[in-house]
C-alpha cells in the first residue's frame, strides 16, 4: 500500500478478488431472482385472464338473456300457452301514473319499532346524521326502511333538477377527488374516506358510478353517497355507471341483497332505485377540460347532445335488439329507426295521427279496432318495450303535465340512446378506430385516434373513465389522455388487485392514491396473493369445465375415434378452446387443471372429469344432460326466476318453473321432454309443497370439489359467492 | 430447423425432432399469447423479459436487451410481432441459451456475500450489493425481494431457508 509502488500486494489482490466475486454473486442473484419473479408474473397474469374471461362471458350471457325476452316477445300471441308467464314477467316493468308513485314510495306509514337500535334519520340531512350513519355502517348496523325511503325520495327530487353533464370548477384552489367503481365494497369506500377525509366543501368528490353489486353493501354506500350528496349538492357529484340498471343487478347481486336486507320493503326500495338511477347525471366536466364518465366514448359522442337529452328515459341498457344493432346476434333489429321515430310521435301527434302511425308500426301487427283482450295485450307489449303507458293516452295526449316522468318511460331516439349506452359500456383499445363491443355486448372498443377526435373537438385534455377493473387500481392508456380508475380493490378476491382513487387541483394533473383494504392482503407477499386469486380463478374456471362436460367429451371423441378415452394434451387444449370460446392459455393452465393420467403427454379425459368435480349424491338428479344445461344457463335461469318471482316470496309455483323451463329450452333449440321437466321439477320441490324455492333450486348447483375434500364450491357468478370477507 | 437431406442417401434423422420443434412452437406460442392483448399477435416490448423468463430461462439484463434488438422492428414501435419472436425465441429454447442457475450455485452466491459466514445478511447489506453490483435492482424489486427474504422477528435473511423456499418445483 505504498505509494508510487508497482506491484499490488496480496491484501490488494484480495480485495480485488472478494469485489469480483461479490460482483459476479450479486449478478447470479438478481439474475435468478429475476426470473422468479418473471414465473410469478406470468402466472399472475393467467389468473386475472381467466377472471375476466369468465366475467365478460357472464356479460355476455346478460345479453343472452335479453334476447331471450326479445325470443318471448316473437311468440307471444294470444293463443299461446305461456301466455299468462309471459305477461306475468312483463308486468315487471310496470311503469307507475304519476298519481299513483307518491303514496306507493310514502314512508310516513312505516313505523320504527322501540327496538330499532340504528341511526335516526332527520331531514333536511345534516351533517351529524351523515357521520352517524357513517358510524353505523361501520358497525355492520342496516338503515331502518323508513328512513331509507325518505332519504330515496329526497335523492330523487334532487336529481330530477341536475342537469345531464354536472360542471364543476376547481376555484378556490380546490382540490377535486374522483373515485371509480365501487361495487358494493364499502371496506374500501371507508378507506378512501379515512384516507382523503370525508366529502364536504373544502374536500369534494365524483363518484364514478358502479356503486353496486358483486359486493355485499351496495346499499350502503348507495345511502351514504346519497346522503353526503344532499348535505352538499354542490361538491358531491354522482356519474352513473352500467351497473345502475336494474335488469343488471338482477344478475349481479344488488337485487337480491337489498331483498334480503329489506324483506317487507325491498320492492318498494328497489322501485324508487330503478327510478333514481335513471335519473343520476351521465358525466362531469371539470374546469371545461377534464372529462369524467364511466365506460367511454365513441366516435359519435357528441356532448352537446347529450346535454339536451331526456336521460331518464333510459332505464335499461339492453332492450331485446337495440337501436344501434350492436346487441343483436345477427338476427337484425327489431325496430327499424324510422319506425322508433314514429313511435315517439305519438305522444305528442293528435289521436287520429296516432291511430294511424299504430297500424304501420312495425313493432306490433295488430289494428286498433281488435278485441280488447289483444289490446290489453298490446298495452303490456308496449309496456315492455318501454313506450307510452296507456292505451288511453294516445286518445288524450298531453295532458299539460309538467312532470316529465309522469308514469311514463318513452322510447328514445336511437341516436340518444346510442350515445347514453356508448358513455356507459365502451373500453379504450390500443389500435385506432371504432368497433362495437361484443365482448361486453354493449357500447364500443375506441382507439386512440378517436380520443384525440373526440377531445379536440370539445376543447378538453384529458378523459377519466371507470368500468374495468386494473390490477394497479388505475391505469393511463392513449398517450396519457384518458385515465381509468378503479376503487374496488380485491375485486376477483382477495389479493387480486389495489384500489385507486385521484386527486386533481387547478392545474388539472391528476394524482392518483392506491390503497388496498384488509391489512392482511397488505402483507402478503407477491407470491402468496398470487397463489390465492389463482386457486379462486382455478376454481372458477373448473366449474366453467364441468357445466360444459357433455360439449366437451363430444369434442375430445372427436379425436379419439377409436374410443381408447385417450387424447393428447396438444389435442386437449385445441378442443377445449373451441368448446369454451374463453380465450385462454390452456396449454399453460394444464398443469393446474389436469392432475391425472398424464402419460406421456396424453390424457385420460373420462377420468378427467371425474377428478373436476362431483355432484353432492344427496342431491343427485337423474336427468345428466338436462342438469348440465340447466347449470350452464343458472344464471340466466335465475334471473328469470326472480322476474317471475315478483312479489320476492322466493317461491314460484311448479307451473312457472315447467313454462320458464319450455321457454328457455326451445330458444336454445334443445329437445327436453315434459317428462323430464316434471321429474326435475318434483325432485327439486324437497319439501314436496307443490312449490319451488328458487334458493333450494340454486342449491342444486354446488358443487363439491373433490380433491378438497369438504370445501363446498360457489358459482362465479351466483351472488352469493360475491360476498366473501376479505 | 430442419436439415434437409440430399434425396437418395439414406434418410439420416433430422438435426432436431420436428415432433420436438412443434412442441416448442406451441410452449412459446401459448406464453406470447398470454400478453397479447389485443389478440393482433404482438405484445409489448416491456414484456418479453417475463415471457422469456417464464419459458425457463435466465438472461441478464444485457442479454435481454440483446434478444429485444435482435427482434425489435428496424423502426422501434414499442410493440414485437411473433413472426420476429418464434424463431429467435426456438433457437434460445433448443441451444438452452441463457441456462438456469443451479441451487448450489446460488447459496454460493450469497455466502460470499456474507463475508462473515454468519449464516444471515442484514436486510442493509443485501439491499447494499443488490442495488449498487451487478445489475442493481430498481427499489421496488428490493423491496419486493426483502418483504419475501426477511425473517420478521429476527430482521435478517436466512438465506439458506430463503433459497430452499424459493426454489420449491413451481408447477408452471
Amino acid at each position: 500500500m505504498g505509494c508510487g509502488s508497482a506491484k499490488p500486494t496480496q491484501h490488494n489482490q484480495n480485495h480485488k478478488l472478494q469485489l469480483k466475486k461479490s460482483m459476479r454473486s450479486a449478478l447470479l442473484i438478481q439474475r435468478w431472482y429475476r426470473q422468479y419473479v418473471a414465473r410469478l408474473e406470468m402466472r399472475r397474469r393467467c389468473t386475472w385472464n381467466i377472471f375476466q374471461s369468465i366475467e365478460y362471458a357472464g356479460q355476455q350471457d346478460q345479453i343472452k338473456l335479453y334476447n331471450f325476452f326479445g325470443f318471448l316477445m316473437d311468440h307471444f300471441t294470444p293463443a299461446s300457452s305461456e301466455r299468462n308467464l309471459i305477461s306475468h314477467i312483463f308486468r315487471e316493468n310496470e311503469v307507475f301514473q304519476d298519481v299513483e308513485w307518491e303514496p306507493y314510495f310514502c314512508y310516513k306509514s312505516i313505523e320504527v319499532p322501540d327496538t330499532y337500535a340504528g341511526p335516526h334519520l332527520t331531514f333536511p340531512l345534516t351533517v351529524s346524521n351523515i357521520t352517524e350513519l357513517v358510524e353505523a355502517f361501520k358497525h355492520k348496523e342496516q338503515l331502518h326502511a323508513r328512513f331509507v325511503l325518505q332519504l330515496l325520495g329526497e335523492t330523487w327530487r334532487l336529481l330530477r333538477v341536475l342537469p345531464n353533464i354536472t360542471e364543476v370548477s376547481t376555484c378556490h384552489s380546490k382540490e377535486i377527488t374522483i373515485c371509480g367503481d365501487l361495487h358494493g365494497h364499502l371496506e374500501d369506500l371507508l378507506l378512501v374516506f379515512y384516507k382523503n377525509g370525508l366529502p364536504s366543501v373544502e374536500t369534494p368528490y365524483v363518484f364514478n358510478g358502479d356503486f353496486v353489486d358483486r359486493g355485499k353493501d351496495s346499499i350502503e354506500i348507495l345511502l351514504i353517497l346519497f346522503a353526503f350528496q344532499l348535505v352538499y349538492p354542490n361538491d358531491v357529484h354522482l356519474n352513473r355507471g352500467n351497473h345502475e340498471d336494474h335488469i343488471v343487478n338482477l344478475r349481479y347481486g344488488f337485487t337480491k341483497e337489498v331483498l334480503g336486507k329489506y324483506r317487507l320493503h325491498g320492492k318498494k326500495i328497489l322501485k324508487l332505485l330503478q327510478k333514481i338511477f335513471s335519473w343520476l347525471p351521465l358525466a362531469t366536466v371539470i374546469d371545461q377540460k377534464v372529462l369524467i364518465l364511466h365506460g367511454g366514448i365513441s366516435d359519435t359522442t357528441d356532448l352537446k347532445l347529450i346535454a339536451k337529452l331526456e336521460r331518464n328515459r333510459c332505464r335499461q341498457a339492453v332492450k331485446s335488439k337495440g337501436p344501434g344493432g350492436q346487441y343483436s346476434d345477427g338476427e337484425g333489429d327489431r325496430y327499424s329507426a324510422a319506425g322508433r321515430r314514429r313511435v315517439r310521435s305519438l305522444t305528442h301527434s293528435n289521436p287520429a295521427t296516432a291511430r294511424h302511425e299504430l297500424q304501420r308500426r312495425s313493432l306490433q301487427a295488430y289494428s286498433i279496432r281488435t278485441s280488447p283482450n289483444v289490446e290489453e295485450e298490446l298495452r303490456e307489449r308496449r309496456r315492455w318495450a318501454g313506450l307510452s303507458a296507456s292505451y288511453e293516452r294516445i286518445h288524450d295526449p298531453i295532458s299539460s303535465d309538467s312532470d316529465p316522468d309522469s308514469g311514463e318511460v318513452l322510447e328514445t331516439d336511437a341516436e340518444e340512446w346510442k350515445q347514453i349506452v356508448d358513455m356507459l359500456w365502451s373500453d379504450p383499445m390500443l389500435q385506432d378506430g371504432c368497433i362495437p363491443n361484443e365482448v361486453r355486448g354493449g357500447g364500443c372498443y375506441w382507439g386512440p385516434d378517436v380520443t384525440q377526435e373526440v377531445l379536440n373537438r370539445h376543447n378538453l385534455c384529458l378523459l377519466i373513465r371507470s368500468h374495468e377493473c386494473k390490477q394497479d387500481g388505475y391505469e393511463f392508456c392513449h398517450n396519457r389522455k384518458v385515465l381509468t380508475i378503479f376503487s374496488a380493490s380485491n375485486y376477483y378476491e382477495v389479493g387480486s388487485n389495489r384500489g385507486a382513487y385521484i386527486r386533481l387541483g387547478p392545474d388539472l394533473n391528476p394524482h392518483v392514491v392506491q390503497y388496498q383494504a384488509s391489512r392482511s392482503t397488505r402483507e402478503l407477499t407477491l407470491r402468496q396473493s398470487v397463489g390465492r386469486t389463482e386457486r379462486s380463478a382455478l376454481r372458477a374456471l373448473r366449474e366453467q369445465l364441468f357445466a360444459h362436460k357433455s360439449d366437451l367429451i363430444s369434442a375430445f371423441e372427436e379425436y379419439d375415434p377409436e374410443h381408447t378415452g385417450v387424447i393428447s394434451m396438444e389435442r386437449w387444449a385445441v378442443a377445449t378452446e373451441t368448446v369454451l370460446h374463453l380465450g385462454l392459455p390452456w396449454r399453460v393452465l394444464r398443469s393446474q387443471l389436469v392432475g391425472c393420467s398424464t402419460q406421456e403427454g396424453m390424457i385420460n379425459y373420462n377420468d378427467w372429469f371425474r377428478e373436476l368435480a362431483l355432484m353432492d349424491p344427496n342431491k343427485e338428479l337423474a336427468h345428466t344432460g338436462l342438469l348440465e344445461t340447466m347449470y350452464r344457463h343458472h344464471s340466466n335461469l335465475e334471473t328469470i326466476f326472480r322476474i317471475i318471482d315478483t312479489d320476492h316470496s322466493g317461491l314460484i309455483s311448479f307451473e312457472e318453473f315447467r313454462q320458464t323451463w319450455k321457454l328457455l329450452s326451445s330458444h336454445l333449440k334443445m329437445e327436453i321432454s315434459d317428462k323430464a321437466i316434471s321429474d326435475l321439477a318434483l325432485s327439486i320441490d324437497f319439501n314436496k309443497d307443490g312449490s319451488i324455492d328458487i334458493n333450494e333450486f340454486m342449491e342444486a348447483f354446488r358443487l363439491v370439489d373433490c380433491s378438497n375434500g369438504a370445501t363446498r364450491l360457489m358459482q362465479l357468478t351466483s351472488t352469493e359467492s360475491l360476498y366473501h370477507t376479505s | 430447423m430442419r436439415r434437409w437431406v440430399q434425396p437418395g442417401t439414406s434418410v439420416a434423422r433430422p438435426y432436431w425432432g420436428e415432433a420436438i420443434v412443434s412442441e416448442l412452437h406451441k410452449r412459446i406460442s401459448s406464453a406470447f399469447d398470454v400478453f397479447d392483448h389485443e389478440s393482433n399477435h404482438t405484445v409489448d416490448v416491456r414484456e418479453i423479459g417475463t415471457i422469456i423468463r417464464s419459458l425457463g430461462c435466465f438472461p441478464t439484463e444485457a442479454q435481454l436487451h440483446d434478444v429485444i434488438a435482435e427482434i425489435e422492428e428496424e423502426e422501434p414501435t414499442g410493440f414485437i410481432r411473433f413472426e420476429r419472436f418464434l424463431p429467435t425465441m426456438s433457437r434460445i429454447l433448443l441451444e438452452h441459451r441463457f441456462r438456469p442457475v443451479p441451487e448450489d450455485l446460488l447459496l454460493q452466491a450469497f455466502e460470499v456475500l456474507d463475508q462473515q459466514k454468519r449464516g444471515h445478511l442484514d436486510p442493509e447489506e443485501l439491499t447494499r450489493y443488490l442495488t449498487q453490483e451487478g445489475e442493481p435492482f430498481t427499489q421496488e424489486e428490493m423491496e419486493e425481494m426483502l418483504s419475501a427474504a426477511v425473517d420478521p422477528d429476527k430482521n435478517l435473511i436466512f438465506y439458506k431457508d430463503f433459497v430452499s423456499v424459493m426454489t420449491v418445483d413451481d408447477p408452471w
